[in-house]
């Protein structure tokens, strides 16, 4: 990358610029796409959409592995100690075929460690942040190809050191890793080099989320292309501006807390051991470090990170409810202010993950009003969405589905989150079924459900095949029923006080009985339903790819710029730069012959004075 | 643009028959530099942070010099509880040779010769700036040169504590100052154990960009790569002074 390629759009004059910044793209990537071999090409590849797929592709393998995991943890919900199809014959023949419970342990830890680092954001921000930033700002190719070859490469150690520990004993502390069980190789069975593992494969996604948000921010702030300003992008791009922001400033504070807890197994170091500490009689350690600043490292992070993993669902969904409903998307600015906002109260909220550990209540106050505070923000994306489609010509797609599955799922998530943030509510429902069901409704009925949505909506431009919408919504009604039927309930009976993470719960009176068992096998019963409709989702997914009808370029008729290029773009992505000259949502604009208008198209003088009051540009 | 206002007149004279100032757009690399320092500073910051923590919530009677770090209060033989030398500190202190094994001067001089070798980055960078290639190679081989050298009196310092002397009780049971002998040399070898690791990037970069430099293949007009590692190599040293004020100083 030469220091040259300044890009002149940075103070929004474009048109003063056009030819200085088109050369300045010109000058990388273009051209380079003949010679290359095989390997260049598709595995080693430096186009950002390569590896957005790379990213797309592995991430749906881990979705797969992190599922049959959840389902491993149902069976055992239902029918506490029964023999479990295959797995008992097999891995737990010495056992009497049943899970034995540190294994269950395991499940849980595994099952949540995979889906959040390993499915979730690689989906989100490594596949379609990759894919769609270049293409929707109007640039070639990310600011730094190599790097971001390097951040997709740099996960495969952490994919096969994650995998790798399933052999050695796979982590039994829960995706939150707490010490003093976190910390110590001999305090679960579960925890001695598996632990250890799972660490050095965070440290791994984390490095490659690191230099994948300094690329993004980088890219987004001076590859843009001519006319497109900060207030011209697309919503996806904007909330893939701020993640990344959220990344880079969250993540280092993770990565020194699992270095610390790395030294602390490995070195013998004393950060998060209490004095005096021994496990199972052994001789004591020094010790002196506090095991509650693991949790505040820790959620310095993650709770950011929950938002990592929403926020760019939440753009993506906005540019499908907008394209679908044919109108421009309800108060873009304040869409814009609402993520930044949710992401800028992302950073003061992460004590209200620790109300039971003995905090000053005063601080468990501060914590509760920042939290309640992103209900908020929250609730202006909400009802803009709503505005969105509200009098709006919906066009019932299946990714206008998936999108509308989100932004129902994403309220019901919500508001539960608001009974957590309550630190009186949450000392009753802290460590019960009921935060399960919330994180799933945010997590899956919201990310999964946006990340569906997103794979039918972009497909046509990443394969430039379409996919089947009708087995698409048939996918998407099963999901969405099966969602709820396992999710919901878990609502019910965390209220009755079900704790999560225990292997068994019928051995407490007040849970065994029919009404909360039967309710259990119901959820599982959803869940296997909830796994068997991904099948389809995968089968549409790959009959698609070999004989999809061939994709036009723009065959949503949607507006930004990832839909001027041809379908899949080639390297290069687009012939010559686009100059944009509108907002990024300008449908059913009156007095136009189409109902869309893309961003490269200029109004006819005229009707942009007679529009000139609609607030658009 | 605004900043125009506040220029001397004469200086716009000179200048107002060519195409008006404006400064240069910032180019991607710095933008991204810039960025990944941000990400650094959150990084030291968590380490920073936990150190200010830990030692804040480090008990009365943590270090003391008759007895091992560790010890905990009930523990502490009644003989040593009522010697009248007794001391118990929450945090070893500076210059206290029964409690803290760091040696300030020696540290004190490294500090000031890393702090010297930004010095010779800054007159690297401003002599390629002039189009200097001779000095240029002659400044980058002195902060590599230097860089290097603090790096050796660190490796010396962690071989002392480690391996080379024997330590009262009061700052090790075992006698060596190593990682897991008390909270203290867990911060002390974490904290500047990964600046020196961060030292070791930057001497390799610099390294590599005096073998670019011998090659002369910076300009007067295209030399991001000194800039760029400058502000890196800059930035690792402030991080020095913050550690060596909390970790040795105070």
């Amino acid at each position: 990358m030469n220091t040259e390629h300044a890009h002149g759009d940075s103070h929004g004059s474009a048109a003063n610029d056009h030819g200085h910044g088109d050369h300045g793209h010109g000058d990388h990537g273009h051209g380079h796409g003949h010679e290359m071999s095989f390997i260049r090409r598709y595995v080693f590849s430096e186009d950002h959409k390569v590896i957005g797929l790379q990213f797309m592709f592995s991430g749906l393998i881990f979705f797969i592995i992190g599922g049959l995991l959840a389902l491993a943890i149902r069976w055992q919900m239902a029918w506490p100690w029964s023999s479990v199809p295959i797995l008992s014959r097999t891995l737990w023949a010495d056992y009497g075929s049943r899970i034995p419970p540190e294994v269950y342990t395991k499940l849980f830890t595994m099952h949540g460690t995979i889906m959040i680092f390993f499915v979730i954001i690689p989906l989100l921000n490594g596949a379609f942040g990759n894919f769609l930033i270049p293409l929707m700002i109007g640039a070639r190719d990310m600011a730094f190809p190599k790097l971001n070859m390097f951040s997709y490469w740099v996960m495969w150690p952490g994919f096969i050191i994650i995998s790798y520990s399933f052999l050695v004993g796979a982590p039994a502390a829960g995706w939150t890793s707490y010490p003093t069980l976190a910390n110590t190789p001999w305090s679960d069975p579960g925890s001695q080099f598996g632990q250890t593992l799972w660490l050095l494969a965070l440290l791994c996604v984390g490095i490659s989320s690191l230099m994948g948000s300094v690329n993004y921010m980088t890219t987004i702030i001076m590859l843009r292309a001519p006319g497109m300003k900060m207030f011209r992008l697309p919503m996806t791009v904007w909330a893939m501006f701020i993640t990344a922001t959220l990344q880079a400033f969250a993540l280092p504070v993770l990565t020194s807390a699992l270095i610390m807890q790395l030294l602390d197994r490995v070195v013998g170091t004393n950060f998060f051991t209490p004095y005096d500490w021994s496990v199972a009689n052994g001789p004591s350690g020094v010790g002196g470090g506090i095991p509650l600043m693991w949790q505040h490292l820790f959620w310095f992070y993650s709770h950011p990170a929950v938002y990592i993993m929403i926020l760019p669902a939440m753009g993506m969904v906005s540019d499908i409810i907008s394209t679908f409903s044919r109108k421009p998307i309800f108060g873009y600015k304040p869409m814009v202010f609402a993520i930044a906002g949710i992401a800028g109260l992302g950073f003061i909220v992460w004590g209200h993950h620790m109300f039971q550990t003995g905090m000053n209540p005063a601080l468990g106050a501060t914590f509760m009003l920042s939290t309640m505070m992103i209900a908020l923000p929250s609730a202006i994306k909400t009802f803009n969405w709503l505005g969105t489609m509200w009098g709006g010509r919906i066009h019932y797609t299946t990714p206008m589905l998936n999108a509308m599955a989100f932004v129902s799922m994403f309220v019901i998530g919500g508001l539960s989150g608001i009974f957590m943030a309550a630190t009186p509510v949450d000392i009753h429902i802290h460590d019960t079924y009921f935060i399960v069901a919330h994180i799933h409704y945010v997590l899956f009925g919201g990310s999964m459900f946006g990340i569906f949505g997103a794979i039918h909506y972009w497909f046509p431009k990443m394969f430039g095949k379409m996919m089947n919408d009708k087995l698409g919504k048939i996918h998407f009604f099963l999901s969405f029923i099966a969602f709820n039927g396992t999710f919901f309930v878990m609502h019910i009976v965390g209220l009755h006080g079900q704790p999560r993470r225990y292997a068994d719960y019928t051995g407490f009176d007040y849970l065994n009985n029919p009404g909360i068992i039967g309710m259990n096998q119901f959820m599982t019963y959803s869940a296997i339903m909830l796994g068997a409709a991904q099948l389809l989702l995968i089968y549409n997914f790959i009959s698609s790819l070999i004989a999809g009808p061939k994709a036009e370029t723009n065959p949503w008729h949607a507006n930004t710029l990832e839909w001027t290029a041809p379908s899949p773009p080639p390297h290069y992505n687009f012939e010559t730069i686009p100059t944009v000259y509108n907002a990024p949502y300008e449908y059913s604009l009156p007095g136009l012959d189409k109902d869309y208008l893309p961003q490269t198209e200029r109004l006819s003088p005229e009707l942009a004075a007679a529009t000139a009051h609609l607030g658009h540009g | 643009m605004s900043h125009a206002a506040t220029i001397p007149t004469g200086l716009i004279a000179a200048t107002a028959q060519a195409e008006p100032r404006k400064a240069p757009p910032p180019s991607p690399g710095k933008v991204a530099m810039w960025l990944f320092l941000a990400t650094e500073v959150m990084f030291f910051t968590g380490l920073i942070g936990s150190y200010i923590v830990l030692r804040a919530g480090s008990p009365k009677f943590a270090y003391a010099n008759l007895y091992s770090p560790g010890t905990v209060a009930e523990k502490i033989p009644t003989a040593i509880k009522n010697d009248p030398k007794l001391k118990q500190y929450t945090w070893p202190q500076p210059y206290d040779s029964a409690t803290n094994p760091l040696s300030i001067n020696l540290t004190a001089v490294n500090t000031f010769i890393l702090i010297c070798s930004s010095l010779t980055m800054v007159l690297a960078l401003s002599a390629i700036q002039r189009g200097d290639q001779k000095n240029l190679t002659k400044w980058l081989a002195a902060t590599v040169i230097i860089g290097s050298v603090f790096l050796s009196v660190q490796v010396f310092e962690y071989h002392e504590l480690m391996y080379g002397r024997h330590y009262p009780v009061g700052i090790s049971a075992t006698g060596h100052f190593r990682p897991s002998v008390s909270l203290f040399a867990s911060c002390f070898f974490t904290m500047t154990g990964f600046h020196g690791a961060h030292v070791t990037g930057g001497v390799i970069l610099l390294s590599c960009i005096l073998i670019q430099s011998l090659r002369g293949t910076y300009t007067k007009d295209h030399h991001s790569s000194v800039e760029l590692a400058g502000l890196y190599w800059h930035f690792v040293d402030l991080v020095w002074i913050i550690l060596f004020t909390v970790v040795y100083l105070v």
